[in-house]
């Protein structure tokens, strides 16, 4: 008995130290894997700053986009992409909130409501292209509204729709119940219950997750690409049944050119776009570090 | 004096009601805007796919070998396409699901506090750039590398599109992965150091087959986005359809050829017009049918801890 214990005691250390070896690469792998993303960010970032820097000027935010290079610019774009957000948070933002509030606070038990649970978790889902394809057809061709601000608004409501409510009904469940319960002990209906007293209560988190479906909607290219670019626009939407392009548009279009220019005011549009982005990320962050601690 | 308060009161009574049952239908039908919205894309995939049907099968769409949409002798064999994208997703997910499995695997296991502060809210802004960018980044980016290598590699090809594609689902591989891998309760790891393994060991052998369920679930995921993804490959991939599993060629994807069809100039209502919505229609289905799987896997093979 003592001596097979003896015998395995050197096998059982070199094992040991093989085990731990392997242990250490395996951490160390897993560790430079990680660190890649940020490497790869990082690449990203400078090649675009790089070959875009050059080209960010005041001239280059309000002119019109042109053959020329150097005369060209983003300002109908920048335009345009701000038209298309506004109209479509005017849209996205009392519908999303509305099928959250009910999905939450009315909609019973049943059939129907699972399904539309189900369903929104399905659209959330769906390529953004699809929605394209949907936008093109049904708002574009079939409720004839042409390529305008208002059939790329559309499109990109239904797109968001489903990161909207998801994002409330987050909210909305985070709304203690002691809210609702001392309400309907005041006499409140359900009406002003929620409307009065979950939905503000709710708001900070509203907002940040309607922030961050806005900031999804900016970037997305090829739904408005294919609702809108079936006309060459070089003038900013004055309407919301004017024809339009936006920033990803505008950087699509850019990128596709051969003349090495184009690629640098391809890179100057992106600049912008990030900006605009990380704007309004910062938003929604500012907005959640700040309801963070008036709750601690 | 009592009686007009009552009174009033009962009149306020009346008109909430009314504005109770107002709000709760108005909002009801806010909701149904969703289910509404499913019905539309299916109604209008299948509407306008019709058309190209009656003209050709569905068998030749599916199983021909030649796609020649737009310039004659037409001809509408969906394959290449169908080859495009799968060449595009497996190139992806063969990078993105063991790098993103890998770090969430350290995020989740080995990383301090510190690490995991710094890593995370770079994947999420990896996450939060928009497609069109990784587009452009692949092809005067990524491109430009590989061709240092290869002077041969076209222009348009579709390993940089792969490469971009594998950077845009890593970050929702990782994410998904961690939460996984955090779902699993310690006493299970702890159970593992106590018979003396190490963390590695225990990270591969018990915390991973533990979450195995959520992981394969963000892999059909993943791949369900990959499939979808249009404006990197419409950019960097090129515009060929071809029959083909050599990543260094130029190639083309079902968005990229629905991207191609609707900004360029076809006539409506062609059938290289109506052949737009019988690819949509198939790229509609088959993510449909991802998510379903990725959700059926999560809700039965879940393992459930307390």
């Amino acid at each position: 008995m003592s001596s097979s214990e003896h015998s395995s005691a050197p096998e059982f250390n070199s094992r040991l130290e093989r085990r731990r070896a392997f242990s250490m690469i395996f951490k160390n792998c897993c560790a430079i894997l990680s660190w890649l993303c940020i490497g790869v960010l990082g690449f990203l970032l400078v090649h675009i700053f790089s070959s875009g820097w050059e080209w960010i000027s005041f001239d280059f935010i309000k002119n019109a986009p042109s053959r020329m290079p150097h005369k060209a610019g983003l300002f109908s774009a920048l335009m345009g992409t701000i038209w298309i957000i506004v109209t479509t948070a005017a849209i996205a933002i009392p519908v999303g909130v509305s099928s959250a509030l009910y999905l939450e606070e009315y909609a019973k038990k049943n059939r129907l409501n699972s399904f539309i649970e189900i369903n929104i978790s399905n659209l959330a889902g769906v390529p953004s292209i699809v929605y394209g394809i949907l936008g093109l057809t049904l708002f574009v061709r079939f409720m004839k509204l042409g390529p305008s601000v208002l059939s790329g608004a559309l499109t990109l409501s239904l797109l968001i729709l489903p990161v909207i409510i998801i994002a409330s009904r987050e909210a909305i469940k985070a709304v203690p119940n002691s809210i609702r319960l001392s309400a309907f002990a005041l006499g409140a209906t359900r009406f002003q219950t929620v409307f009065h007293h979950v939905l503000p209560a709710a708001m900070p988190g509203i907002m940040t997750g309607v922030i961050l479906a806005l900031s999804r909607a900016i970037g997305e290219t090829a739904p408005i690409l294919m609702v809108g670019a079936v006309a060459y626009v070089s003038k900013a939407p004055h309407g919301i049944m004017d024809g339009f392009t936006a920033l990803p548009i505008q950087i699509y279009n850019w990128a596709r050119e051969a003349k090495v220019e184009f690629e640098g005011l391809a890179a100057g549009g992106i600049i912008v776009l990030l900006l605009a982005l990380f704007m309004m990320n910062s938003v929604a962050i500012l907005i959640r570090n700040k309801t963070q601690k008036a709750q601690s | 004096m009592t009686d007009i308060v009552a009174a009033a009161f009962r009149q306020k009574t009346k008109k909430s009601k009314w504005i109770e049952e107002g709000v709760r239908w108005g909002i009801f039908l806010c909701a149904l805007a969703s289910v509404l919205t499913t019905f539309g894309i299916i109604f209008v995939l299948a509407k306008e796919a019709i058309p190209f049907f009656r003209e050709v099968s569905v068998v030749d769409f599916l199983f021909g070998t030649k796609w020649n949409a737009l310039i004659l002798p037409r001809s509408f064999g969906v394959l290449p396409l169908l080859m495009g994208t799968i060449l595009i997703v497996l190139g992806a997910g063969l990078i993105a699901l063991p790098v993103g499995l890998a770090s969430a695997i350290y995020l989740s296991e080995f990383a301090s506090q510190r690490v995991r502060q710094t890593v995370k809210p770079v994947l999420e802004i990896l996450a939060g750039i928009p497609t069109v960018v990784y587009g452009y980044f692949a092809l005067t980016g990524i491109t430009p590398i590989l061709k240092s290598f290869n002077d041969e590699i076209p222009v348009f090809n579709a390993l940089s599109a792969s490469i971009v594609v594998a950077v845009m689902i890593l970050p929702m591989v990782a994410s998904l992965c961690d939460d996984a891998l955090k779902a699993v309760p310690r006493s299970l790891r702890d159970g593992g150091y106590a018979l003396g393994s190490t963390k590695t060991e225990v990270s591969l052998k018990i915390v991973v087959p533990a979450a195995l369920s959520g992981i394969v679930a963000s892999f059909v995921l993943a791949f369900s986005r990959a499939i979808g993804e249009t404006m990197a490959v419409t950019l960097a991939a090129g515009g060929t359809p071809k029959m083909t599993l050599n990543p260094l060629e130029s190639i083309q994807t079902m968005t990229a050829f629905i991207v191609q069809v609707a900004t360029g100039d076809i006539e409506h209502g062609s059938i290289s017009y109506h052949s737009l919505y019988a690819v949509g229609g198939l790229l509609f289905l088959i993510t449909l049918a991802a998510n379903l799987l990725s959700y059926k896997i999560l809700k039965k093979y879940r393992e459930e801890y307390e």
